[in-house]
């Protein structure tokens, strides 16, 4: 049954050390976008009954520079604000591929990157994006706050490293060592939750993700152990399918997204492999 | 809680998780606003949000205190829009068209083919399968057709309309130059 609105609760804060003193005196169930929220609410699946609003944190939201050369985005930045970004466009080009493919406009103008993955959807597009760049979380509470790399983020099936008094603040993003790919199979582009959603980065050690193959979207260290040592592709195509456990459900088959996780790899191989990956700029 | 819907100054008290979906249906009394799945999948609840189209299916009627609300009975400008929805069939029984009609009112002028059925993939129609719409939009901005106009004859049986459409047609094509 539909959740009845009138009777939740919505606390507005305006700054980041008001929602996490908030937050603190908790429980509160934080809304972004409400992309995800809204959708478990209209479908009664939500149990919280009090919120606390973080659209209004400015601060959280917005793409800049950082002194490495890399990118800070706020949890607030929006798919709409990525997916027009010049300078995401040059430094992770992927991730701008992923943010147009995230549901339709009225989605992309809602929901944000901080909501996507602490949502910890395995079918989440941002995650392997994010995974292969080697991203860190900037997780914030009155305590202080405390950096994690995204690849120890996601533990379980729909459970994160974020306490229940935190929120994330940021995603970090380092310089890419090489040109990033990004290719998400679904049954249609826009509000479509992927089958298999697939990212790489191409390097001397390439980093490769992938989601809808597992609890958690995941790095696929075996394939990328066997590149790294210089291993034929179908070789990594092997080692692929021993770092993905794939599962039958509504929108696909384990046999399948097997198969699609195979040929994603080969497509990431091919069409990185005309340049030469540009030196790491960091070492 | 104070927004501008329309154009014009509202306040409201309201429960601030309410969708603004219903609270412009219900408190507004602004039903050209549709609700189709409720899950944020088909588009017919689209309004503007300070000139972009959102789901106000999915929206706590809070985030929208101090915004520009815009709902298809404050859609301005767009009469070759309208227009050319109810010309080259873009509308059959209408519940996905105030939808359509506010997030193709926000592409770009330019925008290809391609970049129209992006612009409006988060959309959703059960009646037209689409090619009526995107020639709708075409047609609205004088371009070429994007898509084949159904041949009159195989519906005039169907419809004794179908008869003089194809003339209607080509009118408000050529107003629309
Ligand atoms: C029709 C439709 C299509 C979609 N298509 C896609 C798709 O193609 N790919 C995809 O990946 N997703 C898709 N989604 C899912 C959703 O839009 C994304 O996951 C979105 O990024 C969620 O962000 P939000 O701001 O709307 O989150 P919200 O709904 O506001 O929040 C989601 C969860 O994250 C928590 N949260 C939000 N922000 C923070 C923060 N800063 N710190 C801590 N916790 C936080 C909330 O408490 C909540 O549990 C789709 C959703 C819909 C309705
Ligand atoms: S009713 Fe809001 S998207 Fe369908
Ligand atoms: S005209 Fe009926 S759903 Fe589009």
């Amino acid at each position: 049954m539909k959740t009845a609105f009138s009777t939740l609760a919505l606390l507005r804060p305006e700054r980041p050390d008001e929602a996490l003193a908030l937050l603190r005196d908790g429980p509160l169930t934080p809304i972004a976008g409400g992309t995800d929220l809204y959708v478990a609410l209209n479908a009664g699946l939500c149990p919280s009954r009090r919120f606390v609003d973080l659209s209004r944190l400015k601060a959280w939201r917005g793409i800049a520079a950082t002194k490495d050369g890399g990118l800070r985005i706020g949890a607030l930045t929006t798919f709409a604000q990525i997916r027009d970004d010049k300078r995401v466009a040059r430094a992770l080009p992927a991730l701008c591929a992923a943010a147009r493919e995230i549901g339709g406009v009225q989605i992309q103008n809602r929901a944000t990157v901080g909501g996507n993955l602490a949502n910890a959807s395995p079918a989440a597009d941002s995650a392997p994006v994010l995974l292969a760049a080697d991203a860190e979380l900037e997780l914030a509470s009155t305590a202080g706050v405390r950096r994690v790399p995204l690849g120890e983020f996601f533990v379980a099936y729909r459970h994160t490293a974020l306490r229940a008094d935190e929120l994330i603040q940021a995603v970090l993003i380092p310089p890419q060592p090489g040109p990033s790919f990004f290719r998400k199979v679904g049954t249609r582009a826009a509000n479509a939750i992927s089958k298999v959603v697939f990212a790489g980065v191409r390097a001397a050690r390439p980093r490769i993700a992938l989601g809808s193959v597992g609890p958690v979207p995941l790095r696929a260290k075996r394939a990328e152990a066997a590149l790294a040592a210089g291993a034929d592709l179908e070789s990594a195509v092997d080692a692929l399918q021993q770092d993905i456990a794939p599962i039958d459900d509504l929108r696909s088959t384990a046999e399948y997204r097997r198969f699609v996780a195979a040929g994603l790899l080969r497509q990431f191989w091919q069409q990185t492999g005309g340049r030469r990956p540009a030196p790491s700029r960091r070492r | 809680m104070r927004f501008t819907l329309n154009g014009k100054p509202v306040e409201l008290k309201v429960a601030p998780m309410r969708r603004l979906l219903d609270v412009l249906r219900e408190d507004c009394g602004l039903t050209g606003t549709k609700e189709g799945c409720g899950e944020g999948e088909c588009g017919a609840c689209t309004v503007l949000l300070d000139g972009a189209p959102v789901n106000s299916c999915l929206v706590p009627v809070a985030q929208a205190e101090g915004t520009k609300v815009t709902t298809i009975e404050g859609l301005r400008g767009h009469t070759k829009l309208q227009q050319a929805f109810v010309t080259e069939g873009g509308a059959q029984c209408g519940i996905c068209t105030p939808g359509f009609l506010l997030a193709a009112s926000t592409l770009p002028r330019a925008a290809s083919l391609e970049a129209v059925k992006q612009g409006l993939a988060g959309n959703l129609c059960r009646c037209t399968g689409y090619a009526g719409i995107y020639r709708s939009v075409a047609v609205a901005r004088g371009g070429a057709r994007a898509a084949p106009k159904p041949k009159p004859a195989a519906r005039a049986k169907a419809t004794p309309r179908a008869k003089t459409k194809p003339k209607a047609r080509s009118a408000a094509a050529r107003r629309s130059r």
